[in-house]
C-alpha cells in the first residue's frame, strides 16, 4: 500500500501525500506550482488551452499522449512524466522545433491557446509519424479550439516539423526517462485519504473490486473525461474515488480470433485500430467521437458504464452484438449490452459492481457493417444522431438477420426492432422492405428535440441514415454518399 | 557604409510592409506570455464567483444568503447595497445596466450577488447555495416577442432615398422574403477576468481583459464614486477580444473593485467558461423582412428592407452596431431608391453586444441572399447578377445614407478573382457533377466585401500615444491601443522604429494603461492601427523636429541633410549611433519624450439627418467558396476557398494574412456551425463548447488559397497607406453561405427555399424539404 502519488517533472521524480481526491492536475500546475502557462479555456475538455502532454509506457516504449488538465485527476497522473509548455525551450530560451515550426509560421495571434496547441503537436512530434498529412494534424489539434488565426498556420507548422524525427532534450533523455518510469511503477495499492475520503488507486482487479464492494457510494473513474465535468461544472461532492487506470491488465484489449476482449480501462485511443480493423466505419466513428485529448484518456468502459443516451460507442457495440462484463467483490456476469441499458441514467448494475471489460464478436464475410455520426460539427461533437447497422446476408442476397441501434433517439441507446424486422428475410436490395422499414421507424423511436437537434430533423435523420447504411450495403461507394468518412477501400 | 549614397534621397522603409512576427509570439510558444490570470496575485486576494438570476423576467421578493455566508472561505458578499456610487455598468452612463441587479430581474444569469471567498473554487461553489424567492414575469425571448410586445431599446431609424415601394411596384419583377440571421458568441480563448488592487487614499489599480481600458477606468470610478484620476486600468494582452471585451468587460472589473472596496484586500474575479457565456452579449440576432424590384436581368430598382434585431435586455452598444448593419446593407450594390428600416428590439435575454464587424456582416448576408433570390428567379448565375448591381458607371456611387463611393475597387477585384478562382469552369464542372450525384450536391459562390472604416460614432475617431527615447537610444512605446490578438502592437512599433531608423528590438511594447494615455476610446472597429499608429508616429516626430533643431544648432546640418536608418542617425556626411545623439541631445537638455494625437480628417455624420460622410475610406475584398452538402442529412464540407483581399499596402502582411483568414473562418462559423439557442424560460442551452461548436481544424477547407489584392494603396491618408483589416475579412465568409444556397438550388432551380443562418444540418435540410426536393 502506498499513501501518496509519484510523477516526473523537470527530470525529477515529485512525491505526494496529501491530494484531495477530486485535486486536479491544471489547479496543481497552476496554483501550486505557479506554471500559468497552462491556461484554462473553458474546464470541460472542449477547447484544449489547458493540454499538457504525459509521458508513460506503452508497448514498452516511452510514448506522450495529450491531456486536458482541466478535468484530469492529480492523482491520475501516478507514474507518469507530465510536460507543461514551460518545459520545452531550451534554458537559454531557445524555443523547441514545434515553437519554433509555429513561431515562423506567424500561428499565434492572441496566444491564449498556444501552449495548447504547442503540448498537441509535442505529442504529434514524438508520436514517430513522419510526412503527416494535414487531415492527420487536423484529427490530431480537433481537440485545441483557436478562435484567432483560422488554424492554417498551426497545420502547416506540424506538417513541417514533423519531417525530421525528434532531436530535442526529451528524445535525448529517452532512456533516463524511461528507466524513471520504471522505477515508478510498482504494484502497490495506492490509497491517500480515509475511509470517508480517498483517492485510491488499485493495482489489481481484486484489490479494485473489494474496494468498490465495501465503497459502493464510491466514483469509479478510468479517464476522468466526464467525471472531471462533475468536479467543475456540477459541484458534485465526489470524496471517495477509485481510479482503475494502475489495474494491471485492465487495459488490455485480447484478439481470440472470433472477438475481442476489451479491459475497462483501455482507453479510446487503444481500441480504435482494432475497430478500424472491424471495420472502417468503426475506426472513423473511434476518430470522431472525441478529440485526442479525451481519446488519450477516455475509454470505451466508461462509455458504457456511464449510461449517457448520447454516447456513441454503445450502439455501435449493440450493433456489434456486444457483451458487457461486470463484476462485484468475485462474481463476475456478463450480459448483452443493449440489456445493460434499462432507462435514462438507470443501468443493469447492482451497487458497488463495476464494469471490467467488453467482448466484441468480429465480423465474418456475411456481415455488412455500417455507422454514422451526424452532429453539427464534425469533430469533437455529440451526436444529434447516431445509428450503427449490422447485416447478415446470406448467399442468395437476403438479409438473415439486421441489427439496427441508434443513439440520440430515446434515453437509452436502442434498437429500432420494428425496423430490423420490416428487414429480416428481404432482399437487400428490396426497395419496398426499404420503405417499410423506414416507415416502422417512427414507431419504434419518438425521440424529443433539443438545442441538438429537434424532432423532426432526429426522425428524419434516422431514416436518412438506414437509407445510407441500405444504399450503401446495396453497392453504391460511400464517396457518394458522405461528405466526410469515405470508407477507405483497402 | 558609403556615406554618400546613402544620404541621397529618402531611403526605403526597413521596418513597415515587412512580415515581422507577433511582438508576443516567442512568449506565447513558450507560456511566458502573461495575462490576467497569470499575474502573481499580492498574498490575501480574494477571488469573486457571481450568483445569478434563475429566471429571465421579474422581480427578486427575497434573497436569502445566509448558507451563502456561512459557506468555507467565504469572507464576504457583495449586494447592490454594497454600491457606493453609480449602480451601473452601461457603456453610456444611462443607468440600464446594473453591476448587481438590486431586485427587477431582465435577464436569466444577471448578477444578485457576488461571492469573496478565500479561493476560485470556494466563491463558484458557495454561490450556489443562495435561495432566491422570485416573482416571475412573463420574458420576452426572441425578437417576434418583442415585436408583438412593441419592446425596443431605442426608436427605429431609417435610411430612405426616393420612393422604394413605387419603384418596386412598377419593376419588371418583384420579389420578398423573410429569413433570420442567428448570433454568435464570440468564444475568446481567454474569458472576462480582472484583477484590482487597492492603492493609497482608496486609489485602484484595475488589471482588465478590456478593449477599452478609459472605460472601464471611468466606470469604476463612477461606480465607487471616485474621481476618474484614482482609478487606473492596465492592459498588456487579451487572450482575444473579438468586440466581446468592448463594453461588456467592464462589469468584472467594477466587481472586483468592489470587492477591493468592502473588504480592503485585492480581489480577482475569472468568470466560468458556462457563466461568461451566460451572463455576456453576443453578435445581434436578426429578422430580416425584405421587398425588391428588379429587371428581367436582375438589376435592382428598389429595396425596402425590415431589420429586427434582438438586443437584449439594455441598450449597450445597440445604437452604433445596428446603424452599422443599416450602412452595410448594400454590400457593395447600388441601390437606386431604398428603404432600410431598423428596429432594435429589447428582450429578456443578455444585453447583445460588439462582434467583430459591429452588425455590419447581418446587413450584408441579407444583400447577398436578396441578390441569390434574384438571381435563381430570373435564371442567371449569381455572380453575373452580382457583377451588374456592383457600384460604378454613371450616377451609381451613392449609398443608401447618401455618401459617395469614390474608391471603389470592387469590379476589379471581382473579376480578378473570378479569373483566378477559375469560377466559370467550375461553375460548369460542378453542374456536370450535380447532373450525376443523386446524394451529394455541389454548390459555388463568390462575394464581394465593402467595409467603412471609422467609428460612425464621430468623437471615438481619435488616440495619443506617447513616446520615450532613453539616453541609450531605446525606445518606450505607449498607446491608447489595446492588443487582443490582432497585431496591433507590432504595427505601431514597426512605424515608430522606422521613425527613429531602429531595429523593432529597440521599441519597448508597453502595456495600455490609463495613466499613460488618457481618454482613449475602445479598440474596436478596425481602427486600431489606423488611429494608435498615427498618433505615435506623431510623437516620433514630435521629437524628430526637436533633434533636427539640435543636429542644426550644434553641426549646423540642415533635416534635409539627416536620416535616421539603420540604427544610425547620419548628418550631412558623419554618422553616429542614436543612442550617441540621444545622450547628446539629453547633455544639451533636450526632452526626449513626447505624447502624439491623431484624429480622422474629412468624416462627417450627421445622425439625425443621415447624411454626411461617416467613414474615411473603404476596405474592399472578395471570396469565391465551393461547397458540397449531402441532401439525406444535410451535412456540409467546405471544399475549396479562394480570397482576395485589399489591405491597401499592407505594414505587415504576415499580420494581415492572418486577420484574413482568421476572420473567414470565425464567420464560416457564424454562418454554419455556432448557434445559440435559448429555451422558453430565456435559459441559453448552449453555454459551453461542448454544445456551441466553432471551427476546428478539420473545418478549415483543405484547399485555402488566400492573396492580398495589389494596390498602389489606401486612396485616403492612412498610415504607410495601409487598409484596416479586423472586420472586414469575416464578411468573406458570406461565399460560404451562398454556396450552400447554391447547392440547395440545384435540386430545384428557380425554387428559392428559406435558408436561415447558421445553416446547420438541420438548417440546410430544412431548406431542402421547403424545395419539395430531396427525399431519400
Ligand atoms: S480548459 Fe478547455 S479543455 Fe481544458
Ligand atoms: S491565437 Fe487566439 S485563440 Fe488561438
Amino acid at each position: 500500500m502506498r499513501d501518496s502519488i509519484r510523477f516526473i517533472r523537470k527530470g525529477r521524480m515529485v512525491e505526494l501525500r496529501d491530494i484531495a481526491p477530486t485535486a486536479l492536475l491544471l489547479d496543481y500546475l497552476r496554483e501550486v506550482e505557479g506554471s500559468t502557462g497552462t491556461k484554462e479555456g473553458c474546464g470541460e475538455g472542449d477547447c484544449g488551452a489547458c493540454t499538457v502532454a504525459l509521458g508513460r509506457i506503452r508497448d514498452g516504449k516511452l510514448t506522450y499522449e495529450p491531456v486536458n488538465a482541466c478535468i484530469q485527476l492529480l492523482g491520475q497522473v501516478d507514474g507518469c512524466e507530465v510536460v507543461a509548455v514551460e518545459d520545452l525551450a531550451d534554458r537559454d530560451g531557445e524555443l523547441h522545433p514545434v515553437q519554433a515550426a509555429m513561431h515562423d509560421a506567424h500561428a499565434s495571434q492572441c496566444g491564449f491557446c498556444t501552449p495548447g496547441f504547442v503540448m498537441s503537436l509535442f505529442t504529434l512530434y514524438h508520436s514517430g509519424r513522419r510526412a503527416v498529412s494535414r487531415p492527420e494534424v487536423n484529427d490530431w489539434i480537433a481537440g485545441n479550439l483557436c478562435r484567432c488565426t483560422g488554424y492554417r498556420p498551426i497545420v502547416d507548422a506540424a506538417v513541417k516539423v514533423c519531417r525530421s524525427p525528434p532531436t530535442d532534450r526529451f528524445a535525448t533523455a529517452s532512456a533516463d526517462t524511461e528507466s524513471l518510469i520504471g522505477f515508478l511503477s510498482d504494484n502497490e495499492d495506492i490509497f491517500i485519504g480515509d475511509s470517508d475520503r480517498f483517492f485510491a488507486a488499485p493495482a489489481s482487479i481484486e484489490a479494485a473490486a473489494d474496494l468498490y464492494e465495501q465503497h459502493p457510494d464510491a466514483t469509479i473513474v478510468a479517464g476522468a473525461t466526464d467525471v472531471g465535468l462533475w468536479i467543475t461544472k456540477q459541484f458534485r461532492d465526489l470524496p471517495k474515488i477509485i481510479h482503475i487506470g494502475r489495474v494491471r491488465g485492465l487495459d488490455h484489449i485480447g484478439d481470440t480470433g472470433y472477438e475481442l476482449l476489451i479491459g475497462a480501462a483501455a482507453t479510446y485511443a487503444q481500441v480504435e485500430p482494432f475497430f478500424r480493423e472491424l471495420d472502417p466505419d468503426l475506426g472513423e466513428l473511434l476518430r470522431r467521437l472525441g478529440s485526442k485529448q479525451v481519446r488519450a484518456c477516455g475509454t470505451m468502459g466508461g462509455n458504457v458504464a456511464n449510461g449517457s443516451p448520447i454516447g456513441d460507442s454503445p450502439p455501435a457495440l449493440i450493433a456489434l452484438d456486444a457483451t458487457v462484463e461486470l463484476r462485484k467483490g468475485r462474481r463476475v456476469r456478463s450480459m448483452p449490452v443493449e440489456e445493460f441499458y434499462i432507462d435514462y441514467g438507470k443501468q443493469n448494475r447492482e451497487p458497488g459492481e463495476m464494469v471490467i471489460g467488453l467482448l466484441v464478436p468480429k465480423m465474418n464475410a456475411s456481415h455488412i457493417f455500417r455507422c454514422y455520426k451526424v452532429s453539427k460539427r464534425f469533430d469533437q461533437d455529440i451526436s444529434s444522431v447516431m445509428g450503427a447497422f449490422r447485416f447478415t446476408v446470406d448467399d442468395d442476397g437476403k438479409i438473415s438477420e439486421a441489427r439496427l441501434a441508434y443513439g440520440g433517439m430515446a434515453a437509452i441507446p436502442k434498437r429500432a426492432k420494428q425496423a430490423e424486422e420490416a428487414l429480416t428475410g428481404t432482399l437487400l436490395r428490396d426497395s419496398r422492405a426499404w420503405s417499410r422499414a423506414f416507415a416502422a421507424l417512427r414507431e419504434d423511436f419518438s425521440p424529443i428535440g433539443d438545442h441538438r437537434a429537434s424532432v423532426r430533423y432526429r426522425n428524419e435523420t434516422a431514416h436518412a441514415l438506414l437509407g445510407k447504411a441500405l444504399i450503401e450495403a446495396a453497392g453504391t461507394a460511400s464517396n457518394r454518399t458522405r461528405v466526410v468518412g469515405h470508407r477507405v477501400v483497402a | 557604409m558609403d556615406l554618400g549614397d546613402i544620404v541621397k534621397g529618402s531611403p526605403p522603409p526597413a521596418v513597415v510592409h515587412k512580415p515581422k512576427p507577433h511582438d508576443s509570439a516567442a512568449k506565447h510558444m513558450t507560456g511566458e506570455a502573461v495575462y490576467v490570470d497569470d499575474i502573481r496575485t499580492p498574498a490575501g486576494t480574494l477571488h469573486a464567483a457571481p450568483g445569478y438570476a434563475p429566471i429571465a423576467a421579474g422581480r427578486v421578493t427575497k434573497l436569502d444568503l445566509d448558507a451563502v455566508r456561512k459557506a468555507p472561505g467565504v469572507v464576504d458578499v457583495l449586494t447592490a447595497d454594497d454600491i457606493p456610487g453609480a449602480n451601473d455598468a452601461s457603456p453610456k452612463g444611462i443607468g440600464d445596466e446594473p453591476v448587481i441587479t438590486p431586485e427587477r430581474i431582465m435577464f436569466y444569469g444577471q448578477v444578485l450577488f457576488v461571492v469573496l471567498a478565500e479561493t476560485r473554487d470556494q466563491a463558484r461553489r458557495a454561490a450556489r447555495l443562495a435561495r432566491a424567492a422570485t416573482a416571475p414575469g412573463m420574458p420576452m425571448i426572441d425578437v417576434d416577442d418583442a415585436v408583438v410586445a412593441d419592446s425596443t431599446v431605442l426608436p427605429d431609424y431609417t435610411f430612405e432615398r426616393g420612393t422604394p415601394e413605387d419603384e418596386i411596384a412598377s419593376a419588371p419583377r418583384q420579389l420578398g422574403g423573410e429569413f433570420r440571421i442567428g448570433g454568435q458568441e464570440h468564444f475568446y480563448l481567454e474569458g472576462q477576468v480582472a484583477l484590482a488592487v487597492p492603492g493609497e487614499d482608496g486609489d485602484m489599480y484595475v488589471y482588465s481583459s478590456t478593449q477599452h481600458p478609459s472605460e472601464v477606468q471611468h466606470v469604476v470610478a463612477h461606480v465607487l464614486g471616485l474621481d476618474s484620476n484614482a482609478v487606473t486600468v492596465e492592459v498588456r494582452r487579451m487572450g482575444g477580444g473579438f468586440g466581446g471585451k468592448e463594453s461588456q468587460a467592464t462589469q468584472w472589473a467594477v466587481i472586483a473593485a468592489l470587492g477591493v472596496r468592502k473588504t480592503g484586500r485585492p480581489c480577482k474575479i475569472r468568470l466560468d467558461r458556462d457563466d461568461d457565456m451566460m451572463m455576456t452579449g453576443k453578435r445581434h440576432d436578426f429578422r430580416v423582412d425584405y421587398k425588391v424590384g428588379f429587371s428581367r436581368e436582375g438589376g435592382i430598382r428598389g429595396v425596402d428592407v425590415t431589420f429586427a434585431a434582438r438586443c437584449g435586455y439594455s441598450e449597450d452598444l445597440s445604437l452604433g452596431v445596428v446603424d452599422r448593419t443599416m450602412f452595410h446593407a448594400d454590400s457593395g450594390y447600388f441601390y437606386p431608391t431604398v428603404r432600410i428600416l431598423a428596429r432594435r428590439m429589447r428582450t429578456n435575454t443578455v444585453s447583445n453586444t460588439a462582434f467583430r464587424g459591429f452588425g455590419g456582416p447581418q446587413g450584408k448576408l441579407f444583400a447577398e441572399r436578396m441578390i441569390d433570390h434574384i438571381a435563381y428567379s430570373v435564371g442567371r448565375d449569381p455572380l453575373d447578377v452580382r457583377k451588374a448591381n456592383l457600384y460604378g458607371g454613371a450616377g451609381r456611387d451613392r449609398t443608401p445614407y447618401n455618401m459617395r463611393v469614390e474608391d471603389n475597387i470592387l469590379p476589379e477585384i471581382v473579376n480578378e478573382l473570378e479569373r483566378t478562382s477559375d469560377y466559370r469552369d467550375r461553375r460548369r464542372a460542378l453542374a456536370e457533377f450535380n447532373a450525376s450525384s443523386p446524394v451529394l450536391k455541389k454548390g459555388i459562390a463568390l462575394t464581394p466585401v465593402k467595409f467603412g472604416i471609422s467609428f460612425t460614432l464621430m468623437h471615438l475617431n481619435q488616440a495619443g500615444a506617447l513616446v520615450h527615447v532613453y539616453r541609450d537610444g531605446s525606445i518606450s512605446l505607449n498607446h491608447g491601443g489595446t492588443e487582443m490578438g490582432q497585431g496591433l502592437f507590432v504595427k505601431v512599433a514597426q512605424v515608430v522604429a522606422e521613425e527613429f531608423g531602429q531595429e523593432l528590438d529597440r521599441v519597448k511594447i508597453t502595456a495600455t494603461a490609463t495613466d499613460k494615455v488618457p481618454n482613449t476610446g475602445p479598440t474596436a472597429a478596425s481602427a486600431g492601427t489606423d488611429l494608435n499608429a498615427q498618433a505615435a508616429m506623431a510623437a516620433c516626430r514630435a521629437i524628430k523636429e526637436r533633434l533636427f533643431d539640435f543636429i542644426e544648432q550644434e553641426w549646423g546640418v540642415g533635416r534635409d541633410s539627416v536620416q535616421f536608418r539603420e540604427g544610425k542617425v547620419i548628418i550631412g556626411n558623419r554618422a553616429m549611433d542614436f543612442g550617441e545623439l540621444a545622450e547628446l541631445a539629453y547633455r544639451n537638455r533636450v526632452s526626449l519624450s513626447s505624447t502624439g494625437f491623431y484624429k480622422t480628417p474629412k468624416i462627417t455624420w450627421d445622425r439625425e439627418k443621415a447624411t454626411g460622410q461617416p467613414f474615411f475610406y473603404f476596405a474592399y475584398g472578395a471570396a469565391c467558396s465551393e461547397v458540397t452538402i449531402d441532401t439525406m442529412t444535410g451535412e456540409m464540407r467546405v471544399n475549396r476557398v479562394d480570397i482576395l483581399h485589399d489591405v491597401g499596402k499592407s505594414l505587415n502582411p504576415a499580420i494581415d494574412i492572418g486577420q484574413i483568414e482568421g476572420g473567414f473562418v470565425q464567420g464560416m462559423g457564424w454562418l454554419t456551425t455556432e448557434e445559440l439557442v435559448w429555451d422558453s424560460a430565456g435559459r441559453l442551452m448552449t453555454h459551453a463548447p461542448s454544445t456551441y461548436k466553432i471551427p476546428t481544424a478539420s473545418d478549415v477547407p483543405e484547399d485555402f488559397r488566400v492573396a492580398l489584392y495589389e494596390s498602389g494603396g489606401n486612396r485616403a491618408d492612412t498610415i504607410y497607406r495601409s487598409k484596416a483589416v479586423g472586420e472586414p475579412p469575416l464578411m468573406l465568409a458570406t461565399s460560404v453561405f451562398s454556396a450552400i444556397l447554391d447547392a440547395i438550388i440545384s435540386l430545384k432551380p428557380a425554387v428559392m427555399p428559406r435558408l436561415d443562418a447558421p445553416a446547420t444540418p438541420e438548417a440546410i435540410m430544412r431548406a431542402i424539404r421547403a424545395t419539395g426536393a430531396g427525399d431519400p
